[in-house]
Order: structure tokens, then sequence, then C-alpha cells
């Protein structure tokens, strides 16, 4: 036979055309996807007759230093599929509103002629009002007009502020970072109106609370490109292929540069096929094996080998060589108790806040020393002491901490420790000294010796330590990890010692990865201490290619510091409602009434603080001013202002003064004390950019129930633990809200729920910004085609939505208002050195001092008729206040000056002034840029400037090398990535194209962390985590089924394989985006499915791709499931997040009732301890302190179902 | 000495992410439309598993390839020439609807305009064939992850050679693994498809070895999508004619990679011009199984070399195209490194993308624990996992070695290369070597000897392992893809065309679309 011949021949191959033709196109435009998955990546838009045809990746990211691989590509699967979205049948192209809800309010309408008085009048028409409620999910909706639904909210939001109080009007949005002017719109709008946004880093449960309690730091991470510096990188709970996919090529690269790489992960997840080693830990069991490393890193590291390294590190940057007194317990036990205060001792008695600054030992002398960088040294009045230099902050002196006092005292004392996973308690001979303090001699010892009984290294002292690393009794051996962990203690032996010889030959270039998998669990911020332990001890933090490296959520919105004055309208007013979301919900969708004590599932010591019910733990610190809580009072604060001035109060100070009697008498309440209270609901509900509904809601047949009064599949009732001050009512409330509306592109399951839906302008049609924490860059969104059909931007939708609510005020609520706002106190500001102990002056336990023993209280101006005004210009109180972020300051009035008198920016004039106009999104992005310091090189020196006069330290060459020349702009974003300056608002440095690594700066310029001691911190010291048996780093195991309380009913009369259910982050989507995309259910399995291992679905009879229901007391999800040899006996995952809008089938064990998603098998629980505040980096911030929303500790059962009905 | 050039691809499957990226850039572009929904020129299976179409590496099911003919030849094992018109009108080999899968959609409308009810409506699946509901049974990714290990992972077809002791291992806990396999058309030098063609429709194009379908000739006889043992040749039942990869040929026509590579976010692909002596066709694709891997290398010429050179100007290869042969990535990791396989060469096609195998974590054990009394201690509300076992994963040196690694060679040894373990195993070695001697560069906590005797068993120096290292993580975009000018202008000219009118002309009139068979 004849061999193949090629073909040049052009005329036979003319026909090649046919494929060109299809290449070809017309545009090419730059965007990305406002997606929460930390990606951020730049992407070409094809435009092609006016219509989106494909999207490919950029590949025009400038190179960072040499060594390291490229940014480029960057984009994943999911994005790949975007544009099948915006042409699809799913899209929202025009206002939707349900027929149920329109129906009554035009026959309101007709009968009243006036929307106002139709809004009141089916809001008092209690079965009307039930009828529209309980239609929501059901269809039924109708295209409508703008027109109408501007009117629809617009006397929504009016009636609730005239009726209720504005704080009553909500706003959840998600994760700034992926599209800030999206979500600025929105929060915009709702603080200029006095109502509140949720927050959302600590409701998804990706706020890891360990950077907080360690760092003071929300979260701080290296950009992906610095995994390649890293020379042992251990990952967990982060599966960096599924999660990380733009990214995880600096993973593989890195290997082929010597890197070890480790994977910790129950089932062989897909990251695990880059591993070294495999170790399939029991799912969330981390914290077990890292207790055991950090065992055998002390010992052998620290106790033995004494690594000159790791103990020069430890003696700078960590708060080990604090003193801690031990407190006598009546039964004569010692326990670990607070650090001495330089206060307390008779020579530093009368230093500036003393009771914020701490003792050290010198070396050399044996005195004792107080050293630079505490909170103390922060806040007090003289500049130059904050900083990590090693001098005593009195006498300026240099000094050598002592770490432990084992030479330099012969007194050993017998100390408790509590190993909470054996339920064990050892004394152990720690060296102690006796000091005299101003009450009298206190035995105190070092951080270090604490740490060092407390993880059972055997120094030759005497108690309860353990035998060998084989001695399984003993916490936190190799051998007894086993238990927990069902890993070898070999394994762990093997890892430690490698992990310490690779810290030491590198100066710390060992990182842990994590991620969701290990963050989502009731006890995530042990898990983590026990994680940074490791790192922290080898001298791994602060170091390019060391650290904590956490990737949950894309929270990093790099120009925080501009940004934050235009979302929350601080160019306007001097306070905001941000709401701590878990919380809100706990209580709101009365979750708390299901829950019954936290005792029940965590294990924690028996005493005072330990009491009572977490709803009353939430209500004592909203009233301490350690949490925040909306709407504030039972009575609408616009009336209690009124009020006030009624009875003569003159000024804002009187008002507060007024306000502030009449709590303290008692003659106005708190809402969060009497939540089902009617006055005290939720009412008008704004959605956007996120799934609030199902996707983020934990509970969310819950949410179904009371706030949205529709159908619901919770079959649990209310636990017999009642609250004790929150009243409880016998009924819980059904049907809370009045309106929701949600801003949405596609017909996801919150808008399905919604009463309103409007077309939102996708991601490839509408200017925006985008940044993340994986790479350095800051992205634009730009329009390669205009909004479709009747959709428009977030921007303009809220601003049309200002504009209505203005009108609507001119006619029905004219004049200037007064309101008073009662804001928790403040990380990053004095706040955090005002309540050195637990008290409650609501108890009497103390004086009431806002903003010091509690809550803040200021009064603010709205004029509502000036909401648009407002909104659409930038207001001059930023010249005045300045901007910042992160504790840092600088002025502005300069550069607003220059924007005003620039050609460059367009200028309105309003009331008499010439402002900035931020009318559209773009020019609202070219303000930022020009205001901030990530941005604008001038702005970064000044910022420089103010850190250097508190810290005395030289910080000048960071703003020249590490900073853009002049100041970006939108359009130089379009034109390429950019890199964003180097500056103190973040804690690494890039200078040079270094690659981003959290706290180099602490490391480097002896810039201190935003804690108590200005270290990190191996020792917690607040009351409540003695309390709580968390002032050391511990391992509490997950709570067992029966304990945590998901089971109750569902297995009542019935004994059922009871299955751990994972939620990780899934390949097919982003949370729920692109769950539903046609593209990723064609790869995926057309369906979001259930896997379950295969001995688990061999035991049930379930064969591969069956129809199974999973369920527990809270509702039920039914999917298809994938039996997988890659999944571990005792669990079964559902990727989040699956909408219940797609192939979801009725339910077998609901009597036929829509089956739900993920979050129908979730209910909220929080861990008490993170209420804590006023006292350091334990101090709120919006989305940086709070309890989180854990979901991992959940137990299901799953039945296979025999008849599949839609 | 017949040379010619060809492009060609590396697959670096240990950096390989199993994202599916690829997949969706190709199908947006190429093969999202009416016929086309169930092709996916650019798919990504996992291993083992048994990939799409099912089983496709099956040629007892499928008689893909070619086979030996007994007189020192090779036929289509098939669907050859001789036999084919008996076979037009009915084709036993071809993958049925089931093996592929009957492509599905939603009623999503349903959200948007369901009546208002006493149910939340949900968009139920639909059949994009015949719009009524339907039960998903198969999807064009159905065993991903080792998705239904049950009835797909262990029953790949790789693992026929295996103990059943050997088999059952790969999928216990401390010998489990997977890896992924991306795959589009191979652009085979003896391609199948070519040969089977009745109408002549297929052909490989002179200037780059891109093997396409002509849309105006084929008539549809689908004897290319059982000659490719690939299955990488689809029938698109709505125009009546097959598609495949073109190598997004209009792409590298403008200097663009193909749109698979473009957007492998991995950074695992690789493409380049190599040049190859086209006399030797025949005798490599028909020596014997063991020896198929290395004829196939040794066609692949040096482009330094001048006799090359100068035997290639003599065929018309343009000076430009040597030029990126030169600097040709795939060339280095195929010939001159020594560390990339095809995919199956038993098929005989000669396939011309390559696969640098996959690292794989070490083995662990797992010992029997009776720990039932430490159990009794734990916290009253401490979850318990009753485990009977400790998994230990422990190693002295730093990385495993090779011979520790989870699967057993064989099994990566059926895929590439047609069963010899070796030659596996010495790329393997190969990554490991210049693994440790990175490790050594960078952090030098590895013993120097350990290296050097690696490096050396491996046959590196450390100059090229260096090299290696660099191609491997630091690559640029244009270091990854070198792609040959495609001088357009001379083509057109050869069209008895003015290129200058050209400029002026393309574009105007109306777009040209191929006819449907029959219309």
């Amino acid at each position: 036979m004849g061999w193949i011949k090629d073909i040049i021949s052009p005329q036979t191959r003319k026909w090649e055309e046919f494929y060109r033709n299809r290449f070809q196109h017309d545009r090419v435009v730059r965007s990305t996807h406002g997606v929460n998955c930390t990606g951020g990546c730049s992407w070409q838009i094809h435009v092609k007759d006016g219509i989106v045809t494909w999207e490919t990746q950029q590949l025009d990211y400038p190179l960072l230093e040499d060594s390291l691989p490229p940014y480029e590509p960057r984009g994943c699967q999911r994005g790949m599929s975007y544009s099948w979205y915006l042409y699809s049948p799913l899209r929202i192209k025009y206002p939707l509103v349900r027929g149920a809800l329109i129906d009554a309010y035009r026959a309101k309408k007709r009968e009243t002629g006036d929307p106002m008085a139709a809004w009141k009048a089916l809001q008092d028409d209690e079965e009307a009002r039930r009828d529209y409620q309980k239609a929501r999910g059901k269809g039924g909706f109708r295209r409508t007009t703008w027109e109408e639904v501007l009117e629809i909210m617009a006397v929504a939001n009016i009636s609730t502020a005239e009726e209720y109080g504005p704080d009553r009007v909500v706003g959840f949005s998600p994760i700034p970072a992926m599209s800030m002017l999206s979500y600025a719109a929105g929060s915009r709008f709702l603080q200029l109106f006095g109502g509140l946004n949720l927050s959302f880093y600590d409701w998804y449960c990706d706020l890891p609370t360990a950077f907080p309690e360690i760092w003071g730091e929300q979260t701080d991470v290296c950009e992906s490109a610095d995994w390649y510096n890293s020379k042992m990188i251990a990952d967990m709970g982060a599966n960096l292929n599924m999660t990380r996919t733009p990214d995880c090529h600096f993973f593989a690269e890195a290997r082929h540069n010597g890197t070890k790489t480790v994977v910790f992960a129950p089932d062989f997840s897909q990251v695990s096929k880059f591993a070294d080693q495999w170790v399939p830990l029991h799912a969330g069991s981390d914290g077990a094996y890292w207790m055991a490393v950090t065992h055998v890193i002390l010992n052998e590291f620290h106790h033995k080998k004494k690594t000159p390294y790791f103990l020069d590190y430890v003696k700078q940057y960590t708060d080990s060589p604090h003193l801690v007194k031990l407190d006598k317990r009546d039964d004569g036990s010692l326990h670990p108790g607070r650090l001495l205060r330089a206060s307390e001792l008779s020579d530093y008695s009368d230093v500036d806040e003393g009771d914020w600054k701490f003792v050290n030992i010198d070396a050399e002398s044996g005195e004792f020393v107080v050293p630079r960088g505490s909170s103390g040294c922060r806040w007090d009045d003289e500049d130059g002491n904050w900083s990590l230099e090693m001098r005593d902050s009195v006498s300026g002196e240099d000094y050598d901490p002592v770490l432990t006092l084992l030479e330099r005292s012969d007194q050993v004392e017998e100390v408790e420790f509590t190993d909470f996973g054996l339920d064990n308690t050892a004394s152990r001979g720690v060296p102690v000294m006796e000091v005299e303090t101003e009450d009298g001699t206190e035995l105190v010892t070092t951080i270090y010796d604490l740490i060092m009984a407390q993880y059972g290294v055997d120094r030759g002292l005497k108690g309860d330590y353990p035998s060998g690393y084989d001695d399984k009794d003993a916490a936190y051996t190799p051998a007894w990890q086993e238990i927990f962990t069902g890993v070898s203690g070999d394994t762990v032996l093997q890892f430690a010692r490698q992990w310490g010889n690779t810290a030491e030959s590198t100066g710390g270039k060992c990182m842990i990865i994590i991620g969701a998998g290990i963050n989502h669990w009731y006890h995530a911020n042990l898990m983590y201490r026990a994680g940074a332990m490791a790192l922290m001890l080898t001298g791994c933090v602060g170091k390019n290619g060391g650290g904590l490296n956490h990737y949950v959520g894309q929270e990093k919105l790099a120009p925080v510091d501009a940004w934050g004055a235009v979302a929350f309208g601080k160019d306007w007013q001097s306070a905001v409602r941000l709401q701590q979301a878990p919380l809100w919900h706990y209580i709101n969708t009365c979750q708390y009434r299901y829950d019954g004590h936290f005792k029940r599932y965590n294990t924690v010591p028996d005493n005072e603080m330990t009491q009572k019910h977490t709803a009353d733990l939430i209500y004592k610190s909203v009233r301490m001013g350690n949490m925040p809580f909306f709407p504030q009072f039972d009575v609408n604060t616009l009336d209690l202002c009124e009020e006030a001035e009624v009875h003569g109060a003159q000024t804002n100070e009187e008002i507060e003064d007024y306000v502030l009697e009449k709590l303290k008498r008692k003659k106005v309440d708190y809402a969060v004390g009497d939540p089902e209270a009617e006055s005290n609901f939720p009412r008008v509900w704004y959605i956007w950019r996120g799934n609030a509904v199902m996707g983020s809601m934990k509970g969310h047949e819950y949410c179904l129930k009371h706030y949205l009064g529709t159908h619901h599949n919770t079959i649990a009732g209310d636990s017999e633990d009642r609250t004790e001050d929150v009243v409880w009512r016998d009924e819980a409330p059904e049907g809370k809200m009045d309106l929701l509306v949600n801003l949405n592109f596609r017909m996801d399951s919150s808008a399905l729920y919604c009463d309103i839906v409007l077309p939102a302008a996708s991601w490839y049609e509408k200017a925006d910004l985008n940044s993340t924490d994986l790479h350095s860059f800051i992205h634009p969104l730009s329009a390669a085609i205009p909004p479709v059909w009747e959709s428009k931007t977030d921007w303009n939708i809220f601003r049309e939505l200002a504009k209505a609510t203005s009108e609507a005020a001119e006619e029905y609520f004219p004049g200037v208002k007064k309101d008073i706002v009662a804001g928790p106190i403040s990380h990053d500001s004095s706040g955090e050195i005002s309540q050195p102990h637990v008290k409650d002056w609501y108890e009497g336990e103390c004086e009431a001092i806002p903003g010091e023993t509690m809550h803040k209280l200021t009064v603010v101006e709205r004029d509502y008729t000036k909401l648009y005004d407002k909104f659409i210009t930038l207001g001059d109180r930023i010249c005045d206040s300045g901007l910042g972020a992160h504790g840092t300051h600088y002025e502005i009035e300069d550069v607003f000056d220059e924007m005003v008198e620039s050609n460059h920016f367009p200028v309105d004039q309003r009331n008499g002034k010439s402002l900035p106009s931020i009318e559209d999104a773009e020019q609202a992005a070219n303000a930022i840029l020009k205001l901030s310091t990530l941005t604008n090189s001038g702005l970064t020196k000044r910022a420089y400037e103010g850190i250097e006069k508190k810290t005395g330290q030289d910080l000048s060459d960071l703003s020249e090398s590490g900073a853009h020349e002049g100041h970006l702009t939108y359009a130089d974003l379009q034109a390429q990535p950019r890199r964003y300056n180097t500056s103190p608002v973040w804690s690494g440095l890039m200078n040079d194209g270094r690659a981003y690594a959290a706290y180099t700066q602490n490391v480097e310029r002896l810039i201190p962390w935003r804690t108590l001691t200005g270290r990190q911190h191996f020792y917690l010291d607040h009351e409540m985590y003695l309390a709580f048996g968390e002032n050391l780093p511990t391992y509490k195991p997950s709570p067992k089924p029966r304990a945590y309380g998901d089971l109750r009913k569902t297995l009542e009369n019935d004994e059922a394989r009871i299955l751990n259910c994972l939620t990780p982050h899934g390949k097919w989507h982003i949370h729920s985006t692109y769950m539903e995309n046609h593209r990723m259910l064609t790869l995926s399995r057309g369906c979001e499915p259930v896997w379950l291992s295969e001995p688990d679905a061999e035991a049930m009879d379930i064969q591969d791709n069956d129809w199974v229901e999973v369920h527990n007391d809270h509702g039920v999800y039914a999917a298809r499931c994938t039996v997988s040899s890659r999944i571990p006996k005792g669990v079964c995952i559902v990727y989040h997040v699956p909408e219940r809008t797609v192939s979801i089938p009725k339910s077998q064990v609901r009597d036929g009732e829509r089956a739900g998603g993920h979050n129908s098998f979730t209910r909220i629980h929080l861990k008490p301890n993170f209420l804590a505040g006023g006292y350091g980096q334990f101090t709120y911030h919006f989305n940086y302190w709070g309890p989180i929303a854990p979901n991992r500790d959940t137990h299901v059962v799953i039945h296979k179902m025999t008849h599949v009905e839609f | 000495m017949d040379v010619r050039s060809q492009i060609s691809m590396v697959f670096h499957l240990d950096k390989c992410i199993g994202c599916h990226t690829c997949s969706v850039a190709c199908k947006n572009i190429w093969t999202d439309r009416k016929g086309a929904e169930y092709m996916w020129w650019n798919n990504v299976e996992t291993k083992p598993g048994t990939g799409y179409p099912g089983k496709w590496e099956n040629q007892d099911i499928y008689k893909g390839g070619w086979e030996e003919d007994g007189n020192g030849g090779i036929r289509l094992k098939g669907a050859g020439k001789p036999k084919s018109l008996s076979n037009i009108f009915h084709n036993p080999h071809m993958p049925s609807i089931d093996d592929y899968y009957e492509p599905f959609t939603y009623k999503y409308l349903d959200l948007i305009e369901a009546e208002a009810g006493d149910i939340q409506p949900t968009a139920r699946p639909v059949s994009m064939i015949t719009g009524e509901p339907m039960d998903i049974q198969m999807g064009p990714n159905w065993d991903d992850d080792l998705s239904g290990t049950p009835d797909y992972a262990r029953k790949d077809p790789n693992l026929e050679d295996l103990s059943e002791a050997e088999q059952e291992a790969m999928f216990q806990l401390e010998r489990m693994a997977f890896f992924y396999l991306p795959r589009i058309c191979n652009h085979c030098l003896n391609a199948a498809c070519v040969a089977s063609c009745p109408s002549g429709a297929i052909y490989k194009r002179g200037e780059d070895g891109v093997v396409l379908i002509n849309q105006d000739v084929c008539r549809g006889w689908r004897m290319c999508v059982t000659a490719c043992p690939y299955k990488k040749s689809y029938y698109n039942w709505d125009t009546g004619k097959s598609e495949k990869c073109i190598l997004c040929y209009p792409r590298l026509e403008s200097g663009y990679a193909p749109a698979c590579m473009h957007s492998c976010v991995g950074r695992i692909r690789y493409l380049g011009v190599i040049l190859y002596d086209a006399d030797r066709i025949e005798e490599a694709a028909s020596a014997d199984e063991s020896e198929l891997v290395e004829r196939q290398l040794d066609m692949l010429l040096d482009p330094f070399d001048p006799e090359v050179i100068a035997a290639a100007k003599e065929n018309g290869v343009a000076d430009s195209t040597i030029e990126s042969a030169q600097n040709s990535p795939t060339y280095k990791f195929v010939k001159e490194w020594d560390l990339a396989l095809p995919l199956h060469p038993e098929f005989r096609t000669l396939p011309m993308l390559f696969y640098v195998p996959p690292l794989l974590p070490v083995m662990a054990s797992v010992a029997d624990a009776n720990d039932n009394a430490q159990r009794e201690k734990i916290h009253d509300i401490g979850k318990k996992w009753p485990d009977e076992w400790v998994y230990d994963t422990s190693i002295d040196q730093l990385f495993g070695t090779i011979d520790d690694a989870r699967f057993p060679l064989e099994y990566m040894a059926s895929l590439f290369s047609a069963g010899d373990v070796e030659a596996v195993k010495s790329r393997l070695e190969k990554l490991m070597a210049i693994r440790l001697h990175r490790r050594r560069e960078t952090v030098g906590d590895v013993d120097s000897a350990t290296v050097d005797k690696a490096l050396k068993k491996a046959g590196l120096t450390g100059q090229r392992a260096n090299a290696i290292y660099y191609l491997t993580s630091l690559a640029k975009f244009d270091d990854r893809f070198v792609i040959p000018p495609a001088h357009r202008e001379q083509a057109i000219e050869m069209l008895d065309e003015d290129v200058g009118a050209t400029k002026g002309e393309t574009g105007f009139g109306f777009k040209r679309g191929t006819n449907k068979r029959g219309a």
C-alpha cells in the first residue's frame, strides 16, 4: 500500500477557510470574573458580530524576579465557560417580580392611589403578606418595568426607615475584592441610608480566626509565586488543582526545583497526585498531627539541639519570652494565667498604659525589661517605641530576652495542663520564679516554658511528662496522635525532622498551604494554631517561601484604604453599620432556638464564663461593644434622636448622652435581647453578587422558614436548653422579611426565592476592579459589550435606587433626621486597649462608658432627599479625616483638590460645592486608584512617614523601590496587569519584583504585629481564652454526631449508617457559580453528586449513579451518587455549592417536597470565645473578628431513592 | 532521506492538574454547535479509567490502528481500504451513542417561566437530541477523578496484564493514586484515519503535518472513526461529515498557540517543529513491538545536522521552519533528553504527541492496630474513628525512589511504551535525579554523592539537568510554544491570487461555509 502523502496544493485546501472564518473575531477586551474563587485572572473576551463568542487567558503579566516562573496563563475551566451564561436561558433579561406580590401591591395601590400608602396597607394586611411570603420560591415570576420595581423598593425603604428605623434595611454581598465597585454600589447606598451590610468572610467560615489570634491580622498570605520559593510544602485542606487552579503550577514546578511536598487529606484529593507523600489523616484530625509534629520539633531542635536560628527567631518575633502569672485555684493546683503587666511592677507602675505593656527578663542583667512594640507602646503618647527592636521601652537599653527560667531559677512547680483529646489532666513541672507585684507575690514563668510543658517536652523536670515518643497516653506524642489521625507516629517523626532540617538549612523556607478543608471545622482555630506553632518555632513566618498560607475566599482587597471610604460612605459620614453575619443569622433565623448549649459539643472547662447559652453571650458581647448588632434597639433610632431633641438635647453629644442614660436605666433595650419581637425584625433585604439564601446560608431551611415564611424541610424542634437573658418566646415567628430583592445575571437559588429580581450586567458588561491575595496585580473588569437586554450595572442599579429613594423621601419623608449608631469598639483604634477584664456594665460590674466599657454611640445626620446627591459625588469629609486602613493613616486634601481642579476627573456641582463625580463605576475606580497608597506612590510615601514616626524605623526606601511612579488609572489596568505598590496597609515586601510574602515587613523592618504584645502569639491570655481552655495551643476533637445535634429527630426511631458530610470546594463550580453552567454539568455528572466510598456504598446497597437522599434534622439534599475508591470510609462528600434550581427531585423522606442543597443539612454552631473584645487583637473589625460559621462537623444519613420525580 | 516538518506536541503529565480548561477552550471555539455537541477534540482522562469514548484503548472492541499483516508489513486493523467498501453501510466497530453519551441539557427556562404553584420549580434534564426528559447515564468525562471506580477505573484496559492482586492494590489506601491524561489528535505520521478514508478527504498538510478532514470532500463514511485508535475523529450528525482536531491551524497561521495549549493553566504543554525522515515511516511503523518507540525516535532528525538541513531545503522546507525546529522545545524533550513517550505506540500510527510520564506519591503500608482501649479514653464529646489500622508513610530519604512509587511500572508501560518498563523507568528516574540535583543547588541538604550517582544513572550532567529544569519550571510562553511562520503569502500566491489584492479583498463577500451532505 502507498504511504501517506502530504498535501500542499492550495487549491485542494481552499476549503480550509471554513475553520478560519470561525476563528476570525472583531474585538478583544480585557476583563475578569467577579467570582469568589481567589483566582483574579486576566482574560481576553472575544467579540464577533457584537456577540461575546469565547474567552481565553491574557498572557501579558509582567514578570517578577528572574528566579520565578511566570504567572501566565491564569484562568480555569470554570472561567473559560463563563460566556455560556451571557445568552443562556438562565439569563435575567428584564426586571422580574413575583405575581403574588405584585398583584397584591397593585390592588392596594388601586385602593389607596398612592405607592407609600399601598405598601403600608399591604404590610398591615396580615393575610396578604403571608400569601406572598408563602409564594416565595414557587414560580409565578412576571416581567415588569424598572419604574415599577424602583417605586416598590423606594417606598419599602422609606416606609421601613420611618416606621422601624433604617437599621431594618439589610444588604448582603460577599467579598468585595472580586468586583469592588459592584460591592461598593450597594454598600454605599445602604450606609448612606443607615442600613446595614452583613459580613461575609466569617459567615462563609473562610475567616481563619487563628490569624487575628496569632497575628492580629484578618488574613495575610503569600502570593502564589512565592510557593515556588518554598523548599518544603505541607498542603492541608487546600485542594490546589481544584480550587487554586491557575496557581497550582507553581506547586508542581517547585517540585522540579527540589521542593518536598506532603499532602494531608482524608480522601485521595486531586492535589495528592503531586505529593511526595500522601497522608490520609482522619477528617478533621489535622490538629492532633501538628501538635505531635511540634512536640518533636520542640524536643529535638529546641530542647536538645538548641538550633540558634530557631531560638533567635522566637526571642525577637514571638511572645515566648513574656512572663505569665500562674493562678492558684482553691484546690491548690496551679494554672497558666494572665501575662504579667508592667503596671504590676513597682519599678514600672507609673508607665503610661502599663496595663498593656508586658515583661521580659534580660539575660545579661537578670532584670525585668518592658519590651517595645506592645499595644501599650502603640497607643501611648510617645513616638518611636512601637517596634520589634529588642530595647526596653522605658530605658531604651538593648536587652537579650530570657526564653526559659530553667537555668535561672531553682524553683519548679507543678502546673496543670488539660488534654481535651483523651480527657486527661497532667501535672507537669515548670521552672518558675516569684515576683513582687503591687498585689503581692506572684509565681511567674515564661510562655516558652509553658509551651515546653504543654507539649510534654521532658526537660528532666518532675511531673507527668511522657516517657517517650511511643507513650500513647501522654499528649502530644507521635504515639498519642495515632488514635485521632490513624497515621503512624513514625510518619510524624520523619516529617518533623525533615521540616526542622529544611527550615534550618534555608532560614525558614517551609510553608503550610491551608484552606477550607481545615477552616470549616468547629475547632478550626485550634488546628490552625497547631500548624502555626510548627512554623513559628522554626522561624518560617515572615520569610519568602514560608508561612501559613490560607486561601479561602478572595478577601484581599488591595486598595482597601481608599476603597473603604467610597464603599461605606465615609466620605460623607463618620459612623457605619457593619454587621457580623454569623451571630446575626444565628439570632435572626432563630437557629439559636434549635442549638442547645454549646457545652454539649465543645469541650470546655467548667467555670463561670462557660455557663450561659451562646445567644446570651452574644447579647452580652453586643452590650459591651465587642460585637455589633443591628437593628440596635427595640425602638426606631430616628425617633429616639427626635425624642432626645424634644427633651432638650441640642448637640449631637447631648443626644448621645440622652441615649446613654436611657440605656443605663434600661428604658431602651437592645433588639438582640428580644429578637422575636415584631419591632425587631429585619425587614428589607438586598442581595447582590452572592447567593445569600442558599449558597452561603448555613441553616438554609431555617432561613426559608423564619426569614422567608415559605416551605422548608427542617423537622427540628426547639432545644430544651433555653436562653436566660435573651427573651424566649414560645412561638418563633415565620416570615420576618417584608421584601427580598436580588440583583443577578442568572436565575440562581436565591433569585428563585426573592420577591424582585433585577437584571444585572455580567462580568463582561461593566467596569470594575478586582484583586486577590494569590497574585499582586489589580485587574479591571471591562465592558466587552454593553449590558444586554434591560440589564444594568450594579453601580447604576443602586444609583437609580438612590434616586428613586430620594424622590420618595421628598414626598413622604423630607427633612434632616438624626440617627444614632451603636457601633462596636474597633481593632486598630485605641479601643483595643480598653477592656483588660471582662466586665459587663449592664450587670453593674463597671461603669458604662461608650467606646471603653460599652459600644460607641455616634449621631449621624440623614437627609433622605440628598441620598442620590451623596451617592454620585465624593464627599469632602475625607479631606479632614484622611484615609487609612489596618492602622495606617494619611492626609489626602491636596490630592482631593487636585481631582477637583484636574481636567482628568469629572466634577459635579451639588449643593453649592464642587466635588469629584463618581456617577459611574469607572469614575469611582479612578478616584480609588488616585487615593490609595497601593496605586499612588505619593500617598505610599506619606503613609510610610506615619509608620516611621510611630516605629522609629527608617522605611523611606520602601516607597521608592516598591512603588509605581505617579498613580495608576483604570485605563492603565486595561492596557496591562499592573503590580500594586509595597504599602504599610499590607505586611509584605514587593520591592524589585520580589514575591509578596506576609509579614516580611514585620520581620525585616521591625514593624510590630497589631497584637497585644506586638509579637506573634503562642499564648492568648484573654479571660475568655483562659476560661475556654484555649490559652495554649491545644487539641479538641471534632464533636461526635449525637453531641452536635444534627440527627436528634432523624434517628429517633431508626438506626442508620451515620456519615460525616464534607462540603469542600469543587471542581466544576466556584461556590454556586458555574454549577448549573451547561459546560460544567456536561463535564461532570450532570448534577452535583454525593461521593461515597466503595465499602459504605456496598453496605448501603448503593450503586454508582443511583439517586440518593442525604438528610438530617435540618433538611435534605437529593442527587446521584458517585462511588469512588478515593473516598475514605465514614465520610461522604457533597462539593459545595449545588444550586437547588437544577435537577433536584422531590424528596421521598420529606413527603414529596422539593429537596434542597448542601446547606439544607447544616445549622449554625458558634464558638463563644470569638466574642471577646476590646483587648488587643481580640477587638472587632468587619470580617476580621467574631464567631465563624462552621459546617464541616455535620453528620447525615443517606437513603437510596426508590422513585425519582421532578 | 525525505525530510519533512511536523508540528509536534509534548504534554508533561507530572504537571497536569486535570482541570479540563483545555477541553473547554477547544469546545468554545470549535464544537459548540449542532451536530458537534458530543465532540471533545480535546479531552482529559483520569488514569486508571476507561476514558472517552468508553474503553477506547481496547482495540479488540474498536479495531482501530494498524496490525502486523504477517508479511513483515502492517495493515489497518478494522477499516482498511480493501475491506471498506463492504463495510460502508455497516460498520460493526463504530462506537455507539452509549460509548459516547447522549448530549443533555436542562429545562432552564422553567425556572423563570413556571406558573405559580405549590412546589419549587427545578430545571430537569432533557436530551439535546430529542428534547425529551432523560436519565443521564454517561458523559464525556464520566469517570473523572476515579468517579465510579468499580465500573470504570477497575476496568481500565491497561490493567489487563496485571495480576489480580496488583490490580486490587491500585485501589487500596496505601497504593492508590491517579493521574491525568489529556488527549488531542496526535497528528500521526502514519495516520490510520488518512489511510482509511474511502473519499480521500483526509490529508496531512505538507508544511506542518496537521491532519485535516476536508469538509468539502468528506462523504461521512466514518471509516476514520473506526480507524483512529485514539477515537479522535467524530461524526457530525447534523452536517453528515466527520470532524476532528485541526490543531487550531487558523491560530497557528496567525502565530497563536492552539487554544488548548494557550489555555493550559498547568503549563504542561509544549509545541514545536520536528524534522523527520518520511522514508522511514513504513519501517518504523512495522517494527517489532519492542522496538517501536526506538524506531520512531530514530526517524526524528537533528535540525542542526548540515545534511538534514540541506535535505530539508531541497524538499522546500522554509528556512524559518528549520530555525523553528532548532528552537523546538518538543525536539528537546522527545529526542535530545529522552524524556517523553508516545501514547500506545503499539497502535503503530506514529503519534506526534508525546508524554512525559508522571511521578506518583510513595507507597505506604497499613498495619493492623487494635486501638479500642485508647478509643475509650477519648473525651465524651469527641468523635471516634473506628479504624482498626494505622497508616504509615514514613521514608528515610527526602523523596521516595521510583521503585517506591505507587502503581506498578507495568501500568505506565502499557500506556506509553508498548510494555517496555525500562523505557518508562529511565524517564522517571531522570525526573527524580533532576529534583535531587535542584535540591542540592537550592538547599544543599542532600548527600552530594547520592545526587551525582542519580545524575549519572540518568545519563545527565548538571548542566543538562538545569536545562531540563528550566524548560519544566521556569519556561515562558515563547519557550513553550515555538510556532513556525506559516508563510500565508506564499500559499495565497500559489492560488494564482495577487497577495496585494487579497490584502484589500479578504473578508468581503459572504463567509464561506461547507454544505451539509445531501444539501
